[in-house]
């Protein structure tokens, strides 16, 4: 049988980077095919060719047999090729019904129809499952949501080959579970599956077969019934990774962060957080537990102060920076990894040495008075991605040109290499491969060491477990339960996250078992 | 706005404290402007002085006579600043819902106050300033749209100025070569349309500032219509007497009562506005074209990916905003005086870009924004037939003022910068 789809000997350069070096790659029908490999190894690349959206400097693609040029996003959706980017690819001020139908309009006369469009959502999201609301305008909509929209938006297509390229990275753990039951379902009814990502776990659970990649190119393909975390781990790095970490106890000291009823207001004026209350000493590890949408977002947008609080205090290292700026708070020793990275967290126009020091450029060695100076940003840079591990051409390139991957270093780099009392975490690993995980689980637990008081956000439960010496479960805006993570097991905390209290959890649930945890990736 | 409409107290202390602040503020502005109207026209006048408004057109011909608005000034004034500063204490005690539209309200008082005072013992002709106002606000209007066009499509164009320049220019010289002044207007569009050609070429080709793109279009036309003006218009008449288009009434439209003379007794191009407004405001909200136009002003990759023609959308987009801007043009020659002079469109361009602005993108609220200003316009020019004697203030100080009130109502309406998000932001396609 022919497959699919076949590409040949793909070759894509950018200055300075060698994105994709003779690759080849086969789709059979109806198959998932897991696209694995470090960040920065090629992979969105490839798939930005396979959509037109880049044109490769050489090589052949093959879609049923047929030697096809892509020349264009029209080309792909008409081959029935659609995609899901890394990066949402939604108008924030448009309705969903808008921007699903955007390029693919349904009119009447001259006169767009809505009605039906939202009509024709509503029936697949009825049939896969996939809740949104047709009429809402994108920006209101939680980053989980937004994904579902993507998704919407290539089924509106009809697409038979589809691209996701790490569409769980924004996801709950129950969002990726839906995610999947969708894929098989599509992919029974014949639909061809590429799906990136850097989560060992899916790729086995989910895959036919995975192809892995390094330094833009191939290093290996296998049907994943032969294949393990372990050696997957090992191909796409180059060497072994410690899927685990080994912790030794906290020492926690002084109460650095500390709020009480803290209530804030999310974009639809509804209160997301709900009268939260909770204590990060020095030297621990504090982890928010929480389906993603129970306020863990407006919660570290107000302690960061990008977001008003509406009642309640905060205190940062005994100081009240209740609705303070978020100058006032970097400089009380704060770092944040904001969950949204482009969003929030970078300048993408900016090359990386100013993207490296955005929140202390006006401080000595990196300023003297008023004058920059740009050789002490440069040297900090260069040192920065060195030691992070940022795998770019050069330090002087705009943020935007790098891998997903690599943008996430570059904000952890920058808030990490800083002499910080307390380091606020939402999604720290987002996207991240498995040697950057072990990497940057490594830091937080030095910094923590050396005294620094973490609140890690994450929608990874197995991160929480792994990373956290206490944790607060969130649910509904407060936190129903502040327990050690010696004293609960995961299925507890999966409990307790739902919404049961405690004592329910404690009743119910396996018992923790062992005291060493594990974090799989 | 959600916010005030919240019930803030409700949400917590900070949001109840900020909010009463917040409404505190506007309760002292609207005290303080009821003293203004104290301190400036109350006491500036006598018992007994009346104020005439006239509400009917100058000319002959009309169906129903309006009475004329005649009322004791002293009175109405008090009135007037007791009723600003009835809605100051109530909204310091106890707070309006929709306070910004309080503060419109109280904006248009203070107004009406000024002209009630200005016009003591005298009497003008209202319905002509309104008239007058249309007029003055066509230009300012086509300047909006023509900003609508190309900035919802992510495309700044500040050359609207130059764009009209030319275009009143070229209108002229077809109208007086070929005695058609339809024709004249057809050059004005099409000379404007050539502008935006190199204006698209410039910003979306190749990527250059478009500031700078713009500024060079408008030194451009600037000192190419001057030579041409001094070198041919003055010296021959013949190439500078292009006529005007006549007043067309509207039947039936034009016979209601102050709202006919108004808007329905004017020439062919402000009824050209008008059509403008509502088609790009249904172009922009109802059509294909209008949605791929603000997803590419917005965010223009996703639409990309989507297969929509970034390129493709943008120059259609701000050639058409440029031919837009050449009608303008052709209102100040052959839609007003007749005749090219140097520099006529007197920077007309970029206070229909303020218009745009002001009107926050949208084509009505451009439309509006122009009026204000149009408003502004006719008022100076009213105000100063009633003499030095009657209105003691530099006409300076009276052209500042519709600017002031729009600035204040705007940031009151404390909003979301609403600029589409890749306004001025060329498109790199990989
Ligand atoms: N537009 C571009 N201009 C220059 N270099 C680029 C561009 N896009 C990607 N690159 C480079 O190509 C390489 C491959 O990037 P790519 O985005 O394909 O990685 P990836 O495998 O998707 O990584 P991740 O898992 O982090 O998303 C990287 O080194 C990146 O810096
Ligand atoms: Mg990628």
């Amino acid at each position: 049988m022919t497959p699919v789809l076949e590409l040949r000997n793909i070759t894509k350069r950018f200055p300075g980077v060698l994105a994709n070096d003779h690759i080849n790659l086969t789709l059979e029908e109806g198959e998932i095919h897991a696209l694995l490999g470090e960040n920065g190894a090629g992979k969105s690349t490839l798939m930005n060719i396979l959509y037109g959206l880049y044109h490769p400097d050489e090589g052949e693609i093959y879609i049923r047999g047929q030697r096809t040029q892509i020349n264009g996003p029209t080309d792909a959706i008409r081959q029935g090729i659609g995609m899901v980017h890394q990066h949402f690819m939604l108008v924030p001020v448009l309705t969903v019904t808008e921007n699903v139908m955007l390029g693919n309009e349904s009119v009447k006369g001259l006169v767009l129809d809505r009605k039906a469009v939202a009509a024709r959502i509503r029936e697949i999201s009825q049939r896969h499952g996939l809740e949104v609301d047709p009429d809402v305008r994108v920006e209101d909509l939680s980053v989980g949501v937004r994904q579902r929209v993507e998704i919407i938006k290539v089924l509106y297509r009809n697409a038979n080959i589809l691209i996701l390229d790490e569409p769980t990275a924004v996801l709950t753990p129950q969002e990726a579970d839906d995610l999947f039951e969708i894929l098989r379902s599509l992919r029974s009814q014949g639909v061809s599956i590429i799906f990136i990502s850097h989560k060992l776990r899916e790729v086995l659970a989910l895959a036919d077969r995975v192809t892995v990649i390094r330094r833009g190119r191939v290093v290996g393909e296998t049907p994943t019934k032969d294949a393990n975390q372990a050696m997957l781990a090992e191909m796409m790095v180059g060497r072994r990774v410690a899927l685990t970490v080994q912790k030794p106890p906290a020492k926690p000291g002084e109460v650095v962060l500390a709020f009480k009823n803290l209530k804030v207001l999310d974009n639809l004026m509804h209160l997301a957080v709900n009268g939260a209350s909770l204590e990060v000493r020095a030297g621990e590890i504090v982890g928010v537990a929480g389906v993603q949408g129970n306020g863990q977002t407006e919660l570290v947008e107000a302690l960061t102060g990008l977001r008003p609080v509406q009642d309640g205090t905060i205190t940062i290292a005994g100081k009240d920076v209740t609705n303070a700026s978020p100058r006032v708070i970097t400089e009380c020793g704060v770092a944040h990894i904001p969950e949204d990275r482009q969003e929030d967290g970078l300048v993408l126009p900016f090359p990386i040495h100013d993207n490296l020091v955005i929140n202390t450029f006006y401080h000595p060695p990196f300023a003297n008075g008023w004058v920059v100076n740009h050789e002490a940003i440069r040297q900090q840079a260069e040192r920065l991605v060195q030691e992070f591990d940022v795998r770019t051409p050069s330090a002087a390139v705009p943020v935007a040109t790098l891998s997903g991957g690599n943008q996430q270093k570059v904000i952890v780099a920058r808030e990490m290499s800083r002499p910080i009392k307390l380091l606020i975490a939402n999604q720290p690993t987002r996207g991240l491969d498995v040697g950057s995980i072990e990497y940057i689980h490594r830091r937080i637990l030095e910094k923590r060491d050396q005294g620094v008081a973490v609140l890690l956000v994450s929608a990874e439960l197995d991160e929480i477990m792994g990373l956290a010496d206490r944790i607060a479960v969130m649910f509904k805006g407060k936190f129903t339960a502040v327990v050690d993570a010696d004293e609960v097991s995961k299925e507890q905390v999966g409990l307790m996250m739902a919404g049961s209290s405690l004592e329910e959890a404690l009743a119910h649930a396996p018992k923790p078992v062992s005291k060493e945890r594990e974090i799989v990736t | 706005m959600a916010v005030t409409t919240a019930p803030a107290a409700a949400l917590g202390a900070y949001a109840a404290r900020r909010e009463r602040r917040k409404a505190i503020a506007y309760g002292v502005f609207f005290l303080l402007v009821a003293a203004a109207i104290f301190v400036l026209f109350v006491r500036n006048s006598a018992p007994g002085m009346e104020s005439t408004f006239k509400l009917n057109p100058a000319t002959r011909e009309r169906v129903i006579e309006v009475p004329d608005l005649v009322v004791p000034t002293r009175e109405t004034l008090l009135v007037l600043a007791g009723l600003a500063g009835l809605l100051g204490v109530y909204q310091v005690v106890r707070g309006f819902r929709r306070v910004v539209l309080v503060l419109g309200l109280v904006a248009l008082m203070f107004v009406a106050a000024f002209l009630v005072w200005a016009v003591r013992d005298k009497s003008i002709n209202l319905l002509g300033i309104f008239t007058f106002a249309v007029a003055a606000a066509t230009p300012i209007a086509f300047g909006a749209m023509s900003g609508v066009m190309c900035e919802r499509s992510g495309v700044i164009n500040i050359a609207i100025e130059g764009m009209m320049l030319t275009g009143a220019m070229m209108a002229v010289i077809v109208s007086s070569v070929t005695g058609q002044i339809w024709f004249g207007l057809l050059a004005a569009v099409l000379s404007a349309g050539v502008l935006g050609v190199f204006l698209a070429v410039m910003a979306i080709r190749f990527r250059v500032d478009q500031i700078i793109a713009g500024t060079a279009i408008n030194i451009f036309a600037l000192g190419i219509t001057s030579f041409i003006s001094q070198r041919f218009l003055q010296p021959i008449p013949a190439l500078n007497s292009g006529g005007v288009f006549p007043k067309v009434a509207i039947p039936g439209l034009s016979q209601v009562p102050l709202i006919g003379p108004i808007f329905f007794n004017q020439t062919p191009i402000v009824y050209l506005l008008f059509l403008t407004v509502i088609l790009i405001h249904f172009m922009l909200f109802y059509t294909r074209w209008g949605l791929r136009t603000r997803a590419v002003g917005e965010h223009p990759r996703a639409a990309d990916t989507l297969g929509v023609n970034v390129f493709k959308i943008r120059y259609v987009n701000v050639i058409i905003g440029a031919m837009i801007a050449g009608i303008g043009g052709a209102y100040f020659t052959i839609g007003s005086v007749g005749r090219f002079d140097e520099a006529i469109t007197a920077g007309k361009g970029f206070i229909g870009l303020a218009a745009m602005i002001f009107g926050r993108w949208t084509p009505f609220g451009g439309f509006g924004a122009a009026l204000i200003f149009g408003f502004s316009d006719a008022l100076q020019a009213k105000l100063q037939v009633l003499g030095k004697a009657q209105v003691p203030i530099p006409t300076e100080w009276l052209l500042i003022l519709p600017y002031l009130i729009t600035m204040i109502v705007l940031a009151g309406v404390v909003g979301r910068t609403v600029a589409p998000a890749a306004d001025g932001k060329p498109y790199v396609k990989e």
